[in-house]
């Protein structure tokens, strides 16, 4: 077993483990919603060490992946514009679009910009009065408080030279999604542990009574996720459905109300495409109107966009936990992280970057 | 972008009414907001997403988990300018 070195703890990986083993009967299947989480899983291979039958389904907890096409369509758009300074996370800079990137706009004179912080956007702005300054704004919860102060402080300082891509996504809606799909064999959740952190544990609450399903909050590090599935385990041999906090370092049952507070006073709640799945209601936060000046979709005229997936690409698949991305045709074939198909290829928090970075080329697919 | 990465707060300031810190991530430094974690001062760790804290963690575990992602490779990932890489990640 040569993973369990690299768990940090080895006594402690193999106690969980050897728990586990010992609690589970019978065949699970169980989605960790977040791609830190997907990654962390195959990087040590936790999915192998897991008793015969227990399944860890790869859930849409990746914001470059489900970030909708349209909308990267609608930024490469905007980045072409003269006049314009485009910034974004390093993430979405390889992104595919319908026939282009970032990087394509960049390599053709295209004022493109990689920040580490929102922040980093109003100082351009500042910098450049002459410019028009658009900031990318994607994400689940983590990256919202973030966006949403940039947004507030770009208001008080009357900065108008720029505005926000807001392309928000939420993690609650689509567990409601996946649940409510006909298709679903989810039994149990790993939820995201800073989504957690920021929004606290409350709106998990009624999704578990709701669809009698076990929920626990948990990291991303290889202990956190073995902690977070032995606890999905143990409830689900147990009979029980309840929301448990494996986190609780970093995860307080009320979040972080300060950051809540701002994010509800910059956005609304919207409905949302998810890229490879489709329209999840509510699923999203948009500009509230007081921030409308402020929104990068009103302020450039870039409507009328059509859009065109690769044909070869089966990430809606991937992202609903259908199929394993080496079951894509595809993988590691036409699709390579240098030159993606799909976003899951690009992003390190995608499912198919995971398992191309640790050889899952052709490796046995538990079912 | 979506990864929380604990970090030390090194230097505190105030900016245009706003907390802001220099943070440390096990050697890379940062410039961070702390406008929603008001309860945290100098010395203190944090875990921060895109620039700002979401919230204070304790020390062994900040420290552990940066172990881990030296370890890994992914306080590199996490900081890294694509647009300024020849390259590409491997
Ligand atoms: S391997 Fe590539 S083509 Fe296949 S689903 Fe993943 S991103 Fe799409």
């Amino acid at each position: 077993m040569k993973y369990l070195d690299e768990f940090g703890d080895a006594d402690l990986a193999r106690r969980l483990l050897d728990d586990i083993h010992a609690t589970v009967t019978r065949p699970w299947a169980m989605m960790e919603v977040c791609g830190g989480q997907t990654h962390t899983i195959i990087r040590n291979g936790i999915d192998q060490l897991l008793p015969h039958g227990v399944e860890m389904i790869h859930g849409p907890g990746c914001p470059v992946c489900v970030t909708p096409l349209e909308m990267i369509d609608r930024a490469l758009a905007i980045a072409e514009l003269p006049g314009v300074t485009f910034c974004s996370f390093g993430d979405m800079i390889r992104v595919p679009g319908s026939s282009d990137d970032l990087f394509g706009v960049k390599s053709r004179g295209g004022d493109i910009r990689v920040v580490y912080s929102p922040l980093d956007a109003v100082q351009l702005a500042k910098e450049h009065p002459d410019r028009q300054v658009v900031f990318f704004g994607v994400g689940f919860e983590t990256t919202a408080p973030a966006n949403a102060m940039t947004v507030r402080l770009a208001k008080e300082q009357g900065i108008a030279n720029f505005s926000l891509l807001v392309s928000h996504v939420l993690v609650p809606p689509a567990i409601t999604a996946i649940m409510d799909s006909p298709t679903c064999r989810v039994q149990g959740f790993l939820a995201a542990g800073h989504v957690c952190t920021v929004m606290g544990l409350g709106e998990y609450e009624p999704l578990v009574e709701r669809y009698r399903v076990p929920i626990v909050a948990t990291g991303f590090e290889p202990l956190d996720v073995l902690e977070g599935i032995r606890r999905v385990l143990h409830q689900l041999e147990g009979g029980e459905a309840r929301l448990d906090n494996a986190y609780p370092r970093a995860v307080q049952p009320r979040g972080n109300p300060v950051a809540q507070a701002v994010v509800r006073e910059v956005f609304e709640p919207c409905d949302r495409q998810w890229r490879g799945i489709g329209m999840i209601p509510q699923s999203g936060w948009r500009l509230s109107p007081a921030y409308a000046a402020f929104d990068a979709e009103q302020r450039f005229e870039v409507s009328s966009i059509e859009t065109t997936e690769s044909p070869l690409c089966h990430a809606g698949e991937v992202l609903q936990g259908l199929i394993k991305p080496n079951q894509c045709p595809a993988f590691g074939r036409e699709c390579t992280p240098r030159s993606p198909l799909g976003a899951p290829m690009v992003s390190s928090e995608g499912a198919c970057a995971a398992y191309y970075a640790f050889r899952r080329l052709d490796d046995p697919v538990v079912a | 972008m979506c990864l929380g990465v604990p970090g030390r707060v090194e230097r505190v300031w105030e900016a245009a009414g706003i907390r802001m810190a220099e943070v440390d991530f096990g050697g890379v430094r940062k410039e961070v907001c702390l406008a929603y974690v008001p309860e945290v001062g100098v010395d203190e760790y944090v875990i921060v997403h895109v620039g700002f804290a979401i919230t204070k963690l304790d020390e062994a575990s900040a420290l552990e988990t940066l172990a881990l992602f030296r370890s890994i490779g992914t306080l590199e990932a996490e900081f890294a300018d694509p647009l300024a890489e020849s390259g590409g990640s491997p």
